[in-house]
């Protein structure tokens, strides 16, 4: 990786997914998401693998970023998964806005303006209102994430009161041993969710603009539902799961202090 | 800069050494009073002839043993204080003739009812505000406090020896602001980290004339080193204010991560930092209503309103040119939390960065303060 770098890469390592985004030339030349697993080292050494595959490795300059950041250990740098939430954010959405990421292992807000990271506030010493939540209770319901969306767009939210992750476990477990159907307790989970976010949202004070980054981007039924707790519409894009990687990317671009 | 120098005294070091001489005093006779605030007017106590023991209240260690008794949803220094007394762990505690506490919140006020089964807790009842009634309160507790002193240890303390306690008292004040004041030179002369370290350990040297030629001595010594070495050099690194709560419990988990990231605590608006130390007693008043005046005037959180506090703030932002602030608040202090409302729009209304930390002495959160600090000081790079 002596050469002068051509390639930028952003490896953005989540506790459920780790994704990549490769750049050059300011463009996008590249992306990829793998699984997290359970060992970040292994995952990292996979994505370096992917990297060579495709032919970046050998003019490459690379940032990490995410929950596991330090496993990377090839990285050029590493940044906090907020100030590149915040960059990534800014290039694919480009106007000041507050950034909901809700993440496999935490909830985010990030304020930005004028491309700088403002304000963040985590909530990340409890499962409830983040990824994990839905994650445990699909892995209750026998279904996937995909499914557990599908579920709950066709489903009456059930009440799930219990704020903590394995309280609530046990209230859906009496919903399922009551008879209720497994769309209805689906829907329970993400509105449990959706209520969470919305609330810390409130507390961290919102811009005009709101986006929502991180995996849970990809369910349109819970884009509607925080939509619905926020009561202002809640945006999104294709791209969105890839803003913390494509962060990091643009960091790697852009720093001066790695050339 | 966190080169510490090769003399450093670890909090830990300060601490045992205190004990040692703690016994001392006790082996000749001499009077140990045990203190936790700094709201108690320590210039009482030199008057007594007796040595004020800072109390042990910044470790998780007795947090287990004093939650058989106390609720778990309560700031680990009020549970740690107790925890402490309870597992008779704390040599300064145990040294105490009594123990003086003060009302400033309501966990504090409660626990004392507790500790005064393990030794005789007198407690300070501190007014809520600051107006005429507030002080003339505040004015009897004083004297309450003298007399409580003087029947304890069949003694008569004169105005004399108040008037020279308050001398000495303001000296050893000015010497330890002199110190903290390091904090406004740019760059920055000192780590903040070695700053709070010597501070807090120097509360465990009884001798104040002792305490301020160290002090003095070692201010001149990092200046004389500034000057030659550093003088005229701009630096990069954020400057950071520490505000909130006292921190002695969480220091090595917020500060020192801190400047290893690479920013510079140059000051602090805590208990063990300059809030106290500003506000010297006015010599020339009368001497209870001088020393009431300058201890109901700290900056502490339970005061209602505390617009001084967002005051000083504001002014030491200027004085210390501040990137960032950065707020500790100690789980369940509910007056510093709340609080924190108005400190966070003090700091951005000056357009300065501001970030909240809610923590307690466990390591539980080391991770995840890591991630809030360095995304924090990502935003404030230059």
């Amino acid at each position: 990786m002596s050469t002068t770098p051509v390639y930028f890469a952003g490896i953005d390592i989540g506790s459920t997914a780790s994704k990549t985004v490769v750049l050059k030339d300011g463009k996008i030349e590249d992306y990829f998401v793998l699984p997290t697993g359970w060992n970040g080292r292994e995952t990292a050494n996979a994505i370096l693998e992917q990297l060579k595959t495709r032919g970046y490795a050998d003019a490459m300059r690379c940032v990490a970023t995410g929950y596991g950041r330090i496993c990377v250990d090839y990285a050029d740098k590493i940044v906090t998964e907020i100030t590149c939430h915040g960059k990534g954010g800014w290039a694919i959405f480009k106007k000041n806005m507050t950034i909901i990421d809700v993440g496999g292992q935490d909830t985010k807000m990030i304020k930005v303006i004028d491309g700088q990271v403002a304000d963040f506030l985590m909530n990340d010493k409890c499962a409830a209102g983040t990824g994990k939540f839905i994650e445990v209770m699909a892995t209750r319901l026998g279904a996937d994430l995909n499914e557990m969306y599908e579920m709950a767009a066709h489903g009456q939210p059930l009440a799930i009161s219990a704020m903590c992750t394995v309280f609530a476990e046990s209230e859906v477990i009496s919903h399922i041993g009551s008879g209720e159907k497994r769309e209805d307790i689906a829907a329970g989970v993400i509105h449990s969710v959706a209520s969470r976010v919305a609330n810390l949202a409130a507390r961290f004070g919102l811009e005009e603009n709101i986006v929502l980054t991180g995996g849970l981007c990809e369910s349109p039924y819970f884009i509607q539902t925080l939509s619905d707790k926020i009561g202002h519409p809640v945006e999104t894009d294709a791209f969105a799961r890839y803003a913390g990687a494509l962060g990091a990317a643009l960091t790697a671009a852009k720093r001066r202090d790695l050339e | 800069m966190l080169n510490l120098p090769a003399n450093f005294e670890t909090y830990a070091e300060a601490r045992k050494a205190g004990f040692m001489k703690m016994k001392e005093i006790k082996d000749n006779g001499g009077r140990i009073v045990g203190v936790y605030c700094s709201f108690v007017p320590q210039e009482l106590l030199m008057a007594a002839n007796a040595a004020a023991a800072p109390l042990c209240a910044s470790s998780d260690e007795p947090i287990p043993a004093a939650e058989t008794k106390l609720p778990r949803n309560l700031c680990p220094l009020i549970k740690a204080s107790y925890g402490f007394a309870l597992t008779d762990t704390c040599p300064y505690f145990y040294f105490s003739d009594f123990i003086v506490g003060e009302t400033t919140c309501d966990g504090k006020r409660k626990m004392f009812e507790l500790m005064n089964e393990l030794k005789e807790t007198y407690v300070m009842q501190l007014p809520h505000s600051r107006d005429e009634a507030a002080l003339r309160s505040w004015t009897g507790e004083v004297i309450r406090l003298k007399e409580k002193l003087e029947d304890f240890y069949h003694i008569t303390i004169t105005e004399d020896q108040i008037r020279d306690a308050i001398r000495l008292k303001n000296h050893e004040r000015r010497a330890m602001l002199g110190f903290l004041e390091l904090g406004k030179l740019n760059p920055a002369p000192i780590s903040g980290y070695e700053m709070g370290t010597r501070l807090d350990g120097l509360g465990f040297n009884f001798d104040l004339e002792e305490r301020i030629a160290i002090i003095e001595e070692r201010t001149k010594e990092v200046l004389a080193d500034w000057e030659a070495n550093y003088k005229g050099k701009e630096s990069t690194r954020p400057r950071i204010l520490i505000t909130g709560c006292p921190n002695s419990g969480v220091r090595d988990k917020i500060i020192k991560t801190v400047e290893e990231l690479g920013a510079d605590v140059v000051a602090f608006d805590c208990c063990n930092g300059t809030r106290e130390k500003v506000e010297p007693v006015d010599e020339n008043m009368p001497i209870y209503d001088a020393l009431a005046k300058k201890y109901l005037n700290i900056n502490c959180s339970v005061m209602s309103p505390n617009n001084s506090r967002m005051q000083y703030i504001d002014e030491m932002i200027d004085e210390y040119q501040v990137d960032g602030v950065i707020e500790i608040i100690l789980q369940a202090c509910h007056t510093y939390n709340i609080e924190s409302h108005y400190v966070k729009q003090t700091v951005t209304n000056k357009g300065k960065s501001y970030l909240m930390i809610e923590t307690d002495y466990s390591q539980a959160d080391k991770g995840q303060i890591l991630t809030r600090l360095e995304a924090f000081l990502e935003t404030l790079e230059k």
